[in-house]
């Protein structure tokens, strides 16, 4: 995925306003492309160039459902060790070569070393969490979910 | 909500995105074996319970410039965190926001907001705005940001029944 900014003359008017209005939503209809390009002032057709131009140069992540992957079965658990210094690059190679660990990150804190495990059922969490303070000596701390709350994310484009 | 297996492979098939195409659920119904009414009435049926939250184009915001984030987290008083949480996850530049448990005595914080900007210094003023809203909900306050990203592999959905 691109990770630096487009020049500032990639994107026109239209361009973002597309970015902005669709980020709101989509529609669930046999033509969904002809009636969202419709309040934008452009055609179907417009609308989907428009679209394959805007992925094509990276500015679109993702453009479909987004689903809620606990509703889809399936545990995630965010947790946090703190590494030291010395022994980070051995402890990561630990814990990323388990597949249930789907991010990791380094975070500048003491707890340095944040990651998300992911597993088909929710007992794997404790298990794989267990696994990975038997292989290194640390203590992870379990942050699981206790609530999720409704976001208004939204870039203006 | 309980899927089924048909649910699921239409989960399959439009995780990577909807085809840019005039009729997009026909296009998936017909990889799929499906009429496009059933591929429409799935995924409505799935949007209304939560399993699907929107529908929706997200721009990649890097490429629009806001390439700064940080992980800001509050310890905010039990019997106001709902409440806050609700506030804070509905801000436009908050996209991820959590309730979760406290580490104490390592970890006393209970509110993850992930904030999001064009540069650090914009996300300590937006960090500043949440410290507002909160007032004297939140006892204490941190924020993190990542130095390096050292693995990230999309979410992978096995096919079963």
């Amino acid at each position: 995925m691109r990770r630096a900014a487009l020049p500032p003359d990639a994107l026109d008017a239209t361009d973002r306003a597309i970015l902005n209005a669709l980020q709101d939503g989509f529609p669930l209809v046999q033509h969904p492309f002809a009636e969202a390009a419709r309040p934008l002032g452009l055609t179907e057709d417009e609308l989907i160039a428009r679209l394959r131009g805007l992925r094509e140069i990276g500015a679109i992540t993702r453009f479909g459902p987004f689903f809620d992957a606990e509703a889809m079965g399936g545990a995630f658990c965010l947790c946090a060790m703190a590494v030291p210094e010395d022994r980070f690059d051995a402890v990561v190679t630990l814990v990323n070569a388990h597949a249930e660990v789907a991010h990791n990150y380094e975070r500048r804190h003491r707890l340095n070393l944040w990651f998300v495990l992911a597993t088909e059922r929710a007992e794997a969490i404790e298990t794989v969490a267990q696994a990975i303070e038997a292989e290194t000596g640390l203590a992870v701390l379990r942050f699981p979910k206790l609530r999720e709350f409704f976001i208004g994310f939204r870039v203006q484009a | 909500m309980i899927i089924d297996a048909t649910d699921r492979r239409i989960i399959n098939a439009t995780q990577g995105g909807l085809p840019l195409a005039p009729a997009p659920y026909a296009e998936v119904a017909r990889w799929l074996g499906l009429t496009e009414a059933e591929v429409i009435d799935r995924l409505d049926a799935m949007q209304r319970q939560g399993v699907i939250r929107r529908i929706a184009l997200a721009p990649n915001h890097y490429a629009l410039g806001v390439t700064a984030n940080g992980m800001s987290v509050w310890d905010v008083a039990d019997d106001r965190a709902e409440a806050q949480g609700e506030r804070v996850g509905a801000l436009n530049f908050v996209s991820h926001c959590y309730l979760r448990p406290r580490a104490l005595p390592d970890w006393p914080y209970n509110l993850f907001a992930m904030i999001h900007g064009t540069s650090r210094p914009e996300v300590e003023a937006k960090r500043q705005e949440i410290a507002a809203l909160l007032g004297p909900d939140c006892r204490a306050a941190d924020i993190l940001y990542s130095t390096r990203i050292l693995k990230k592999t999309g979410l992978r959905l096995k096919e079963r029944n």
